[in-house]
């Protein structure tokens, strides 16, 4: 890699010398380091309870894909310090994450990652495989450990759609990186005991995925319903859960009127059984 | 006056004129207007060296000339438009800066080194209507022509634009404005490159998220088939007993060479 100094004055730094590999986190990296997240000088006491969490995630794989949901609330302490927060982003045509954790780091990365998708797309002209994408996003989450130990902590839930298998593929992960593919059906966040509890009786494999959505949203109920971090539906002012379907047909963000009525299936259902759909004991 | 001595004027005539005629050696790339957007063709037969790439959201490149100088610029302005969207917000990438961009470094070079690209651009970027379309053409040099409708680049580029002008018009919608695009990038009575030879790709307004999308395989040979129904009704006499023949001459693999 040439030094930027080699080159003819004025000419852009690094833009027009290749930087390694088609990695756009480093070449920012060698570009301009500061604009990476986790860069920052150490913070002097945690301030995890300061700044906006974003609490409960879900996924699960249906037939011919995959489909993530999450609450819309974000709180700082004891305070609900955003009703309307979004939680799952797109990252490329055939996958999303999902965050959990403090919300700034947690919406940094998920940009950084888009970026990363794309860039290494358009500079190689093919997309990474499933399992590549996965491991950029494990990179990502490690360079954020000592933030995390100040308690910027954030957990991101990867879901993609794999063409080798034709059906959508999920990603946990912890603090440190480490990357553990998912069978079925994964929660995170501080919800997310009860999500995955409600998930495990409720999940069905190869379901359609409209009875898969319906499943998520029943289990994001739970969450609510069980832990004051997570937003339930929020009727009045009809703010519904972020609800991502990925198929071979690429992304797709189911909008709000097609989550209201879902939502509303769940709530005539709560209605006569506030603990929701049992499943048969045997 | 030292021996040797070549004059400024003479030193960059030369240069243009070596530029020229690398570039004007390979196949020639159209970008024009159609009723959704800007459409891409190039004759390319490799399937993996891109003459047309995405550079990002609403912005595509085009390139004709030598083949790594012209991915270095790709790979360049690729970088530029990530960090920049990175940096600030996806809709602050235009074409506009990309173009100036480019103008810069293609105009150090051709200045300050020895040998100057072979290589022609266009950076293309869609709006939400025709009128916000931007179509930038730039030359070896680094000078930046603001386009409006079609551009033709690369060898026979004036025989090839003037052959586009007789079939294109405004809104063309995008079956005929490929037709037209083939009619312009074949010689008269020259064979037509098959649709595996082709890199055709759009930048469509109506796409969520990323406009730009490479027209391949059997979603290809529908558009081309449409096109050639729309426009040559009448069967080409002699067309059906002659083999299929690739086009004369050198096939440009998209090197310059």
């Amino acid at each position: 890699m040439g030094s930027h100094r080699d080159l003819p004055a004025g000419m852009v730094n690094h833009i027009f010398t290749n930087s390694g590999i088609s990695s756009f986190t480093e070449f920012v990296g060698s570009y301009a380091p500061d604009l990476l997240p986790g860069r920052n000088e150490a913070l002097a006491a945690p301030v995890g309870d300061r700044i906006p969490h974003a609490t409960t995630i879900v996924a699960a794989t249906c037939a011919g894909g995959v489909v993530m949901a999450g609450d819309r609330r974000a709180t700082s302490g004891n305070i609900i310090s955003q009703r309307d927060m979004e939680k799952v982003f797109r990252t490329d045509d055939y996958s999303c994450m999902g965050i959990a954790g403090a919300a700034s780091t947690g919406i940094e990365m998920a940009r950084l990652y888009r970026v990363e998708l794309e860039h290494y797309e358009k500079m190689e002209g093919r997309t990474l495989s499933v399992a590549g994408k996965a491991n950029r996003l494990a990179t990502m989450i490690r360079g954020n450990l000592g933030m995390a130990m100040q308690g910027l902590v954030v957990v991101p839930l990867f879901a993609a759609y794999d063409p080798e298998i034709d059906g959508g593929r999920i990603f946990g992960y912890d603090v440190g990186g480490g990357p553990y593919e998912q069978q079925q059906y994964h929660s995170i966040g501080s919800g997310s005991i009860f999500a995955r509890g409600a998930l495990k009786k409720l999940y069905r494999e190869n379901a359609s995925p409209e009875d898969t959505v319906l499943a998520l949203i029943h289990s994001l109920y739970d969450a609510a319903d069980d832990d004051s971090a997570t937003g339930g539906p929020d009727v009045t002012r009809k703010i519904w859960p972020v609800v991502a379907l990925i198929t071979a047909d690429g992304f797709r963000r189911l909008s709000d009127d097609e989550v209201a009525g879902y939502v509303q299936t769940v709530i005539d259902e709560r209605m006569s059984s506030p603990d929701g759909p049992a499943a048969p004991l045997r | 006056m030292p021996f040797g001595y070549v004059s400024p004027e003479q030193q960059m005539r030369d240069k243009a004129d070596y530029a020229r005629k690398g570039i004007a050696r390979g196949r020639s790339v159209v970008v024009l207007q159609y009723e959704h957007g800007i459409l891409f063709v190039a004759p390319n037969p490799s399937r993996a060296l891109h003459k047309i790439s995405e550079i990002y959201d609403r912005i595509g490149f085009a390139a004709v000339g030598r083949y790594n100088e012209f991915e270095a610029l790709r790979l360049g302005g690729i970088r530029y438009a990530d960090i920049n969207g990175y940096n600030y917000a996806r809709d602050d990438v235009t074409a506009r800066g990309l173009a100036n961009l480019y103008a810069q470094n293609l105009g150090q070079i051709f200045t300050e080194s020895m040998k100057p690209f072979e290589v022609e651009i266009v950076v293309a970027e869609v709006g939400d209507s025709s009128d916000e379309d931007h179509i930038y053409r730039l030359t070896f040099d680094g000078s930046v022509f603001d386009e409006t409708g079609l551009v033709a680049m690369g060898g026979q580029a004036e025989a090839v634009a003037g052959r586009l002008k007789e079939r294109y018009r405004d809104g063309l919608p995008l079956a005929e404005a490929l037709e037209a695009a083939l009619f312009a990038l074949t010689e008269p009575g020259g064979e037509r490159s098959p649709a595996s030879q082709l890199e055709v790709a759009v930048l469509d307004r109506n796409r969520p998220h990323r406009k730009f999308l490479r027209l391949t395989g059997p979603r290809l040979e529908r558009l081309l088939a449409e096109g050639a129904g729309a426009a040559a009704p009448a069967p080409e006499p002699g067309a059906a007993d002659a083999p299929p023949t690739a086009p004369e001459g050198e096939i440009d693999t998209g090197s310059g060479g």
